[in-house]
């Protein structure tokens, strides 16, 4: 049952994210995008991630899609004005990707011990993960509001124009 | 990956099940029980009753995208508070005290998109 419904997911994942990259219309990709994330977020269910899960469906298919959105409607992506990509330039992206693809499933590969390991019950509740947040990982978790506080900033410099030319 | 307790996700499974479902007899009844008039006028892009003219892709204010990035950051804010509202009684003050120091960071941050005026829509 279990493996079924990961091949099910597996299958959904990787024929969306194919959607993604394949489909001609930019609004399109974000939409197989969510779809995507969704079944990524089952991935994390059946990985006893459901926090992490639930997070991911807020975040990502919620929020960050949103941001997708803008960005595709800041680039002006006009069916006239869109960029014919040479040859040349697939097949360097092509070589690109599957050095990143080498590199990551090279450092994946490690890690099965660790996640035979931690396969023990409750391990992605809210609590357990609270627990280990606030006392294990506390730095980090502080470390983070800086990040976030570095990205509001970053944010607002950018986006905000100065007094000086705001006669637009 | 043997997974014992899957049976309690049936009814979000369910309630996913339902909603796609809604959505793609929706659509398909609609198209099959509607009638269908295909002329000029009705195919027309309809904005208001006024005229439609020019491209629906125009470079649009950043001032969106702005609203939209710090939303985003205050979204993953509001999610680190979960784990710690949780635990908030077993965690007692240190918790708290914790929490003070990461939202107090942030808080700066919040004053600083106020003085700098990001939010504000006119200027």
């Amino acid at each position: 049952m279990t493996l079924n419904l990961f091949y099910f997911l597996s299958f959904l994942a990787v024929l969306s994210a194919l959607m993604v990259v394949f489909s001609k219309n930019p609004v399109y990709s974000v939409l197989y995008l969510i779809i995507t994330f969704f079944t990524i977020a089952g991935h994390y269910i059946l990985l006893d991630a459901q926090f992490l899960a639930v997070v991911h469906v807020i975040v990502y298919a919620g929020a960050i899609m949103v941001l997708f959105l803008y960005v595709i409607m800041l680039l002006n992506l006009n069916r006239e004005s869109e960029p014919h990509k040479s040859n040349i330039l697939k097949f360097a992206a092509v070589i690109c990707a599957g050095l990143l693809l080498v590199v990551l499933v090279g450092s994946l590969k490690g890690t099965e011990a660790i996640v035979q390991q931690s396969g023990k019950a409750g391990i992605g509740y809210v609590k357990t993960l609270g627990e280990v947040m606030f006392k294990e990982f506390l730095l980090p978790f502080e470390i983070t509001s800086i990040l976030l506080l570095a990205a509001m900033v970053g944010a607002v410099m950018l986006g905000k124009s100065e007094k000086t030319n705001d006669t637009i | 990956m043997e997974n014992p307790n899957l049976a309690e996700y049936l009814p979000i499974a369910l309630m996913f099940i339902f909603a796609l479902g809604f959505v793609v007899t929706t659509m398909i009844a609609t198209h099959v029980l509607g009638p269908k008039r295909k002329s000029k006028i009705k195919l027309d892009t309809f904005e208001c009753g006024i005229e439609s003219k020019g491209n629906a892709r125009i470079p649009f204010n950043i001032k969106y995208f702005l609203v939209a990035i710090l939303f985003v950051l205050f979204d993953v804010e509001v999610i680190f508070m979960y784990p710690w509202a949780v635990n908030f009684k077993s965690l007692h003050w240190e918790g708290f005290i914790q929490m003070t120091v990461f939202i107090s960071l942030l808080l700066v941050g919040f004053f600083y998109i106020l003085k700098k005026g990001a939010l504000k829509w006119e200027e």
